[in-house]
């Protein structure tokens, strides 16, 4: 594969829960995205499925949360917060998950996944 | 390992040998002078010499080494940050001359450096007593991090290990042999352990205390010989004729200081050896210093890293023309070993003259405490603590600060009864009164650090160092920060989180008598930001509390923790277990045979739990409404296993089938639970009914239990098991069922709207102004007249339970949520398991890495096809 800047639709807005997280399937890889509402406006995020530090995929079931300004989501196994924009853990210095673009065309979900 | 930074001529050379916790210590003193005057035109110039291969490390929690602390984690501190500060170091770089004259040193790699001051800073050496045959394989001793790692090594191929010398030391080697798994055996020379610090009451039951963990005991024995053994690698052969055969040995008897080199180059030492030093820590030769174990001042060796510290920082002070003094040093000291606390003060042995001693000895609680007091009875100069030691901070304080004795002094060391101890509050202790002694911080450092600006116990600590230590003042450190703030007005703040500047309780009320019904709502009219792990599943925890409306509805999904959302328990490979209410433990054989065909069908492991329920494992969130859709179609429901709400109502067999029994506790449990099924609280709840004073169901150590009596029933409140195990208090005796269930809803509601998130029953009521007697006050003479309040509040709660599972998977919306992934019906490939004890567990990683590899191979063999 050589184009790496093609979208690819993964599911309908419909299917996003909102101020949570739900899980995508991408070519082997498992992306959680999110549907956060923050002062009227409302921002879609992608990352990593996998929790580095619990080892496991449950990132989409955790809990959205706000540091000051950032927003991020705190893992369910051992509570260690992920920024949703960067992927920097905030609890831990040298632990960073991959953050992938996402966007809205006409109610689709797409995201940007290098091939 | 080393670093270099070329002194420059006009510089101070310190030449530090030695890099254990006191002369690590002493450098930072400098470090600390330089950052005041700005390093870059620093008049010092540092060298540190060490003869370890590593920079100073924590040597007082040696023995954590054994429960997984890593020779990281004992650092004291790291290259970068002596580079940084332009320490020059040098490691394995033992010191093997000293040329008083010409002012110099050389290493053993031959190396010269010139100082204009000198520091020995070497420590001690453990004394191997002279026995035949103590330098064979397997006979060590515990003083490095070297040490450690040869006693693990040698712990692999041994079964038996036998310390030497039952002292301080001693006793924690013992328990790094015990943690590494070895039958472990104390041999002592003197008649009791710890002959030092104790004295011969103490002594004896510190001793029944450690046998009773399993390790051997044997006092007034003089090994003489060690031999090859018959069973084991080594006999030791004793004085009186006896003998003991062992593995391994560990001598532990004792330190001695380590002056070699004063010894070789003509610096004064004592009689029985350490380097003599004055009052400003010099030796008797100009320029040179001696600090910590390896200094003897006034006739002693100090073997505690307090007075090592104040060394340390006399002399830094000494050279950077100030004048400290050092003046000898308090001994006392309090420590955990094996779990059992001791403490000894000053003149634990009453040899002063004139002395008088008071004793407590508790043989049943395996308690005993002394206090040794002047011949005017006015003041306390030692004391013994075994198997308590709660008082060591108030009586450390009056014998410290020479605070007059109360009028029946036996009282600082006698149980409570009914009063309160006379305790010597933060107040009472004079701003010169030593808080920290690892760091030397007395109450009025800490007035002045608060003065300052400091406005937290965290900030003291950071300021003043205090605390960080041993860390044994931490609890008065406290006491008195608490103290000073609440003098200054300082509220100290109670807020849930970044988001609420509220307390839960406050939280509660917010949401009470504003109606509020969502998390929208009460985030904008009383918070800020988008909510977070902490304040969001407390408040869904109190609109649960208040309105007990269906956790999934739209507007709560988002604010569950993981439980909550998937009404299951989360494991670690992020599989759920599974566990219906089984109300009372009773269950019929047709349910039971549900279980397992559930378990069957879906290969689940299967575990009884404490609260006799069946819980299910390894279910995938997809697998989660099929599943609760069999155990609902055979009349199960959710037993909530996943939520801070009522676990179980444990229950013995009760009357009607036990001989013993006086009432139906199976059936007052089933109905007690299907009361309070589905109350939401701020931390889990859990009940038992016992039929009879036997107490088979455990209800003394749950938040609510229930004794039956012949009359009716005995209700106790407020206990726990888990980390920090509380027997529940007697409440209210002989209660018919009304009267019992009408004190229950008051004191769970009471609980629900007045506790923090995540506090228990017993934390909260402990916290409550009063206690249990207020507790009694409120409930059952209804002194805030909330009663029938409470009541009714409890029963629209009650009228208002649902299965949330039965909700969830009929309703269309909430059962979307149990998918892995939206676009795909896949399972997620992470979840492997594999076969033990005829049940599947998790895979470990490893595990897994092989399973993967398998995977790959046969895909690829497929595709070579």
């Amino acid at each position: 594969m050589t184009n790496s800047t093609n979208w690819i639709t993964v599911c309908q807005e419909s299917d996003l829960v909102a101020n949570s997280g739900v899980c995508a399937l991408i070519n082997e890889q498992q992306i959680a995205l999110f549907k956060v509402k923050n002062a009227g406006q409302e921002q879609l995020f992608a990352i990593s499925n996998w929790d580095p530090i619990g080892e496991a995929n449950v990132l989409y079931r955790g809990l959205l949360c706000s540091v000051g300004d950032t927003v991020a989501v705190a893992s369910p196994l051992y509570k260690q917060r992920f920024c949703l924009s960067s992927g920097t853990c905030l609890d831990s210095d040298d632990v960073t998950i991959k953050v992938y673009p996402i966007r809205l065309e006409n109610q689709a979900v797409q995201l940007q996944v290098s091939q | 390992m080393s670093t270099s930074a070329q002194a420059t001529n006009s510089q101070l050379r310190i030449v530090v040998v030695g890099n254990g916790m006191v002369g690590h210590h002493f450098v930072d003193q400098l470090i600390e002078h330089n950052t005041s005057v700005g390093a870059d035109n620093s008049a010092l110039h540092i060298s540190v010499l060490s003869a370890e291969p590593r920079l100073a490390y924590d040597r007082v929690h040696l023995s954590e080494f054994f429960s997984g602390k890593s020779a990281d984690e004992l650092a004291l501190t790291t290259p970068e940050y002596y580079q940084q500060h332009k320490i020059d170091y040098k490691l394995n770089a033992a010191v093997t001359h000293i040329d008083k004259v010409a002012k110099t040193v050389t290493t053993v790699q031959g190396e010269v450096l010139s100082y204009n001051k000198l520091i020995l800073a070497t420590g001690s050496y453990p004394f191997v007593p002279p026995i035949p045959g103590n330098d064979q394989p397997h006979c060590l001793v515990y003083r490095t991090i070297e040490d450690l790692e040869a006693i693990s090594a040698s712990s692999k191929v041994s079964k038996i290990g036998v310390v030497v010398g039952g002292g301080l030391l001693g006793l924690e080697a013992a328990n790094a042999l015990k943690e590494a798994g070895l039958e472990t055996h104390v041999v002592e020379f003197a008649p009791q352990l710890m002959a030092v610090q104790v004295d011969g009451g103490g002594g004896r039951l510190l001793r029944s205390k450690i046998e009773a963990l399993g390790v051997k005991v044997h006092t007034q024995k003089a090994t003489q010989t060690i031999e090859a053994g018959d069973v084991c690698r080594y006999k030791m052969c004793f004085a009186d004729g006896s003998f003991l055969e062992t593995d391994m040995i560990l001598f532990s008897a004792g330190i001695r200081p380590q002056d070699k080199l004063a010894r070789e180059f003509d610096i004064a030492i004592g009689e029985r050896g350490g380097i003599v030093v004055d009052n400003h820590c010099q030796t008797n030769i100009d320029d040179i210093y001696a600090i910590g174990e390896c200094a003897l001042w006034n006739n002693f060796i100090f073997g505690l890293v307090a007075p090592g510290y104040t060394m340390a920082r006399v002399a830094a002070a000494h050279i950077l023309g100030g004048d400290q003094t050092f003046l000898g040093a308090d001994m006392s000291t309090k420590l955990k070993l094996m779990g059992v606390e001791v403490g000894s003060i000053g003149d634990a042995h009453a040899k002063t003259a004139g002395a008088l001693c008071y004793t407590y000895e508790n043989q049943a609680s395996a308690v005993y405490k002394k206090m040794v007091v002047d011949s005017s009875k006015k003041k306390l100069i030692g004391a013994v603590l075994v198997g308590d030691t709660s008082d060591y901070d108030t009586l450390l304080q009056y014998a410290l600060n020479g605070i007059d004795l109360p009028e029946h002094p036996e009282a600082l060391i006698l149980p409570a009864s009914g009063g309160a101890k006379p305790g010597l509050g933060a107040d009472a202790l004079p701003a010169t009164a030593t808080i920290c002694s690892c760091h030397n911080v007395s109450k009025g450092d800490i007035i002045a650090a608060f003065d300052g600006g400091a406005c937290s116990l965290s900030d003291i600590k950071s300021c003043t160092k205090a605390s960080s230590g041993c860390g044994g003042c931490s609890a008065l450190l406290k006491s008195v920060c608490d103290a000073e703030l609440s003098k200054r007005g300082v509220e100290v703040k109670k807020d849930i989180c970044e988001h609420f500047a509220y307390s839960r309780q406050e939280l509660f009320h917010l949401v009470k008598v504003g109606k509020l019904q969502t998390f929208d709502e009460l985030l904008t009219k009383h918070g800020k930001g988008l909510g977070c792990e902490v304040c969001k599943p407390a408040a869904a925890n109190i609109l649960a509390s208040v309105w007990n409306e269906f956790i999934l509805k739209p507007d709560h999904v988002s604010l569950q923790d993981t439980n909550d959302t998937y009404l299951g328990n989360m494991q670690k490979d992020g599989t759920y277990s599974i566990i219906p209410r089984i109300a009372g433990g009773e269950i019929t054989p047709d349910k039971l045979i549900v279980l397992g065909q559930v378990g069957k069908k879906y290969n689940l492991y299967t575990k009884i739990t404490g609260g006799q329920r069946i819980d299910l494992f390894g279910a995938r969130v997809d697998q989660l409404p099929e599943i609760w859709k069999i155990l609902i179609d055979a009349g199960f429901e959710t037993g909530h296993a996943y939520a801070k709400s009522l676990r179980t109502v444990k229950s013995c067999v009760g009357s009607t089938w036990c001989r013993y029994g006086v009432q139906d506790s199976v059936g007052q449990a089933i109905e007690l639970e299907n009361r309070y099924k589905g109350l939401r609280s701020p931390h889990k709840l859990k009940f038992a009914v016992s039929g009879c004073t036997r107490e088979c169901a455990e209800a003394q150590s749950k938040d609510i239990g229930i004794i039956a009596t012949e009359n009716g029933w005995n209700l106790y409140v407020c206990g726990n098991g888990g980390m920090k195990p509380r027997h529940a208090d007697l409440f209210a005796t002989d209660l018919d069922t009304e009267t019992l269930v009408k004190y229950i809803d008051r004191v769970l509601m009471f609980y629900v709207r007045t506790a923090d998130r995540l506090q228990r029953t017993s934390v909260w009521m402990e916290n409550l102004e009063g206690g249990l007697e207020y507790l009694k006050q409120v409930v059952i003479e209804d002194s805030l007249g909330l009663g029938a309040e409470l009541e009714s509040q409890m029963q629209v709660v009650v009228d208002a339970y649902q299965c949330e599972w039965k909700t969830a998977i009929e309703n269309e919306e909430s059962r979307k949520r149990f998918r892995q992934f939206v676009n795909s019906d896949k399972a997620d490939t992470n979840i492997v398991f594999v076969e033990e004890r005829q049940q599947i567990r998790p895979a470990t990683p490893e595990e897994k890495a092989s399973f993967t590899q398998q995977q790959q191979a046969k895909r690829i063999a497929v595709e070579l096809v």
